[in-house]
């Protein structure tokens, strides 16, 4: 008996008591779906393990609903303490269930047991805990003194991290202030469906977070809804365009994690041990099913047949199989739909002359698998070295000198993440400069953190998640203007730290106003923080907390009527020819001069 | 003895240089009363196109720059826009109908608010970054970068407040920019040129183009090698069509901001064109 055989040591599904079915999480109650429900399937045996229910577009607006009357009567109303103290709990009950969760996931998801209990679930508890403590400290966000919450979040996450990603889409949205929709991915739908669960155990105001299941069309129908302020998705670049496009010319606020195609540069002076562990980290963690995954290694060339070497050799000590096994190393692939892209990805490899290779390992005959597999003699050219394959397929490419190494991993349209390996820090330093990459790990890979901003460059997407930046992506700015004749602060660009607008359909030319101008005012621009119980009373009386609102709106308007009206005539007349300037255009300019000067007085200050 | 004026021609700002319009094409410029001021360059899609690689080509120098460099460079730029002020007064009065006062007042606050940009880049990496305590043995930073080549619709109602109030913060990280300056009043975007040209600013980094706005912005909007779009001053074309456009290539996109306190000076429209960085570096065990 070698050490490679061993005996099966599956952790045990007897603490899930999962129901047949599950509905939707609306307002804080499961209700059935109005769509037609599908199953989820566990990919390593492709069994049923539960029947999901598909959110309807009028359950799409009843989650919206419900998620923006939780916001205006309840949730902005909450101290950002007590907010916090809903997050701890949630952190608490999430590591309390932690096993159980962790069980689910890899049922479902398809991904080795010691990764979901031992990365996924602690992550989730860790996310939920860091941003639990910015909760009642959102002055120090980086937006000045009292930032507001944007409103209503939509948010659609992958398959690949379920739960993870839920953690890290719901939890900065809540401390910030935020309601959120969530639409789980359709093949990996159950975690989500127990967090909602521990949000009952945590007693949560209902419709704080409403979890909505089905496949895109769900999804699109979420995110184009119109009373959504923000947008979080993370997934496929081309879904991301297909957002962006959606969204273009409305006033919500978007965060985009999308693909990539992350290049692994290993000199010859790396620490080899533990160059060759990152490496197979980079690429076999999670089946290579990561968008931050090191699938390019860049190889100095006088160590590549060295390295490759050792890459086999320890390839060959994978353990391929259920992912239940607490000795697993690699899972099983989460859909058909993906091991098919995976097939036909490595197909063009090797059709285009790369050479590939897989140890031997004896593959399951039910379920979704795919061997470890490396290309050598891969050009930059190749499909492989160009397109996210997601899945357990390493593209070995080589280079001489630093110079050609940065120039080879930044060659791609993607910039989500990159490593280095150097035992030389000056040089990991000046590499890292020069890449392309919104996260860079040296001589480590693959690791995350709450506290540390995760986000692409290019066509990685926009934004980022984690640490201040991941909880700024939730806020605006106090709402502009001071007392009335006050001449209001100049708005901010809307994509990071600005005040997001909204578009005014005015008589003759439409005209961008802050937000704070329009007619919906969301409660917490001036309602004071009171306790849970005070809050949640408030929700039951949503008559007293709606004249509330209606007061605020009144004075706000009142506020920024001043600076949005002086505005309109000089847009009105916005030149329609070049050559002729209209008559009316000098009374517009004397008026622009007077404005102009008052912002002069406040920018003095 | 009087003197008979030299006018002078209006040209494009392309990678340092001043070529006319490949295309051939002008636009007659006319004062508020009617009167003849000039013929400015009109920009095609292939001048659009030119720019953007004088764009790519200088973001490699500029971005490099340390942040001292590039404050003292853009402080030039004000001490040079201050001995021209007569200069662009003059303009701003012919262009805008305005009184000199109010000109004048323009020309000022163009020039406090290129110093007050020129002061944030040795100093925006430190409000915008930070360490980040990561539970492990790393060193974890998050730095912001610029994103690369910014494409910029100017403010159209301000001849000079405008251009500059959006062109500073691009340059601000290191971005070089190409920008489609006011299409009712082009010509002083045309005269900072010089001041840009006679400022230590490496060519490329900022591209001017004059003409119009709707003809040329769609190739900007859609060229990939451009990284970030900003409309702030595109409120009178189409531009949803330009932000779908966009999209094709996840450019960050800034939207039209009206009025005559577009652009208005502020950290976020330098950090909306930068990216974070985040480097984690193992700590070895002592």
């Amino acid at each position: 008996m070698t050490f490679l055989e061993y005996a099966p040591a599956p952790e045990s599904t007897g603490l899930l008591s999962l129901r047949e079915a599950y509905g939707l999480f609306i307002d804080g109650e499961f209700v059935d779906g109005r769509g037609e429900s599908f199953a989820t399937i566990s990919p390593a045996t492709e069994k049923t393990i539960a029947e999901i229910s598909t959110a309807s577009d009028e359950d799409v607006d009843a989650a919206v609903a419900a998620a923006r009357r939780a916001y205006d009567t309840t949730w902005s109303r909450l101290s950002g303490r007590d907010r916090g103290k809903y997050l701890f709990r949630i952190a608490r009950l999430v590591q309390e269930r932690a096993r159980e969760l962790a069980v689910a996931e890899t049922l479902d998801n398809g991904k080795p047991i010691k990764e979901s209990r031992d990365f996924d679930i602690p992550t989730v508890a860790a996310w939920f805990f860091y941003y639990a403590g910015w909760a009642d400290k959102l002055d120090h966000a980086g937006l000045g003194a009292n930032p507001a919450a944007l409103g209503v979040a939509a948010q659609v996450i992958p398959w690949n991290f379920p739960l993870m990603m839920l953690a890290w889409k719901v939890a900065p949205a809540l401390a910030a202030g935020n309601t959120v929709v969530l639409k789980p991915a359709e093949t990996t739908s159950l975690t989500a469906l127990l967090f909602a669960e521990i949000l009952q155990q945590a007693d949560l105001p209902a419709g704080v977070v409403n979890i909505i299941t089905g496949a895109g069309a769900t999804g699109r129908a979420l995110v184009n809804h119109p009373d959504v302020n923000k947008v979080a998705f993370t997934g496929s670049t081309a879904v991301g365009r297909e957002i962006a496009r959606s969204l273009a010319g409305t006033s919500k606020k978007i965060t985009l994690e999308l693909g990539g195609k992350a290049a692994n540069i290993v000199f010859d002076d790396a620490p080899i041990d533990q160059a060759i562990e990152g490496i197979v980290n980079g690429i076999f963690f999670n089946q290579g099913q990561v968008c931050c995954a090191g699938s390019r290694l860049l190889v100095q060339e006088n160590v590549h047949d060295e390295v490759v070497a050792r890459l086999k050799e320890r390839l060959s000590t994978l353990r391929v199989g259920d992912p239940l096994d607490k000795n697993t190393d690699v899972g099983a692939i989460n859909s058909a739909a993906q091991l098919a892209r995976i097939t036909e990805l490595t197909a063009a490899g090797e059709a285009e002359g790369a050479e590939r290779w897989s140890p031997p390992c004896d593959l399951p005959a039910e379920g979704f698998w795919f061997a470890p597999t490396i290309f050598t003699n891969v050009q930059a050219s190749h499909r492989i070295a160009r397109d996210e394959i997601f899945g357990p397929v390493l593209s070995v490419l080589t280079f001489r000198t630093p110079a050609e190494a940065i120039a080879k991993a930044n060659n791609t349209p993607y910039g989500l993440s990159a490593g280095i390996w150097s035992d030389k820090g000056s040089r990991v330093l000046a590499v890292a400069d020069k890449l392309r990459a919104g996260v860079v790990w040296a001589n480590t890979f693959n690791k995350f953190d709450p506290s540390s901003p995760f986000g692409g460059y290019k066509e990685s997407g926009y934004g980022r998640e984690g640490g201040r930046p991941g909880l700024a992506a939730y806020l605006k700015p106090a709402p502009l203007g001071g007392s009335v004749g006050e001449p209001a602060a100049p708005a901010a660009p809307a994509m990071y730290a600005g005040a997001p607008a909204t578009w005014v359909e005015g008589s003759a030319t439409p005209m961008y106003v802050p937000e704070a101008a329009s007619l919906r005012v969301h409660a917490n621009a001036t309602a004071s923080e009171s306790d849970v119980g005070a809050a949640i009373g408030a929700a039951a009386d949503g008559t007293a907390s709606a004249g509330e609102a209606t007061a605020a709106a009144a004075a706000t308007s009142a506020t920024t009527a001043s600076t949005a009206v002086p505005s309109a005539p000089s847009d009105t007349a916005a030149p329609s020819a070049a050559t002729a300037v209209p008559s009316a255009a000098s009374d517009t300019a004397a008026s622009s001069a007077a404005t102009r000067r008052s912002a002069r007085k406040k920018a003095d200050k | 003895m009087t003197h008979l004026a030299i006018p002078k021609t209006y040209k494009l700002y392309i990678g340092g240089a001043f070529p006319r319009s490949e295309s051939g094409y002008t636009t007659e410029v006319r004062s508020a009363s009617g009167a003849f001021i000039a013929n400015a360059a009109k920009a095609s899609r292939k001048d659009a196109r030119d720019a953007v690689v004088a764009a790519r080509a200088a973001v490699s120098k500029w971005s490099g720059a340390t942040a001292y460099n590039r404050g003292q460079v853009l402080y030039r730029i004000a001490e040079v826009l201050e001995g021209r002020r007569a200069q662009f007064v003059d303009e701003i009065v012919q262009a805008e109908n305005v009184s000199s006062q109010d000109a004048g007042a323009q020309v000022d606050e163009a020039i406090d608010r290129w110093v007050w940009y020129a002061g944030w880049c040795d100093k925006y990496a430190q409000v915008a970054g930070n360490a980040n305590p990561v539970a492990g043995p790393y060193f974890n930073i998050s730095v912001p970068e610029p994103t690369g080549v910014v494409a910029i619709v100017a403010p159209q109602d301000t001849s000079l407040l405008g251009f500059v109030s959006a062109l500073a913060p691009a340059l601000v990280s290191g971005n070089t920019v190409v920008i489609l300056a006011s299409e009712r009043f082009p010509l002083s975007s045309i005269s900072f040129a010089e001041v840009l040209a006679t400022s230590d600013v490496p060519g490329g980094v900022v591209n001017i183009l004059t003409g119009s706005v709707a003809q040329i912005a769609p190739w900007l909007a859609s060229h990939a090698d451009v990284n970030a779009l900003d409309l702030v001053g595109a409120g009178s074309v189409d531009w949803v069509s330009l932000e779908i456009q966009a999209a094709e290539t996840l450019k960050r996109v800034l939207p039209p901001e009206g009025g005559p306190d577009a652009a208005a000076p502020a950290l976020a429209r330098i950090t909306a064109f930068t990216e974070t960085k985040t480097v984690w570096h193992t700590k070895s065990l002592l």
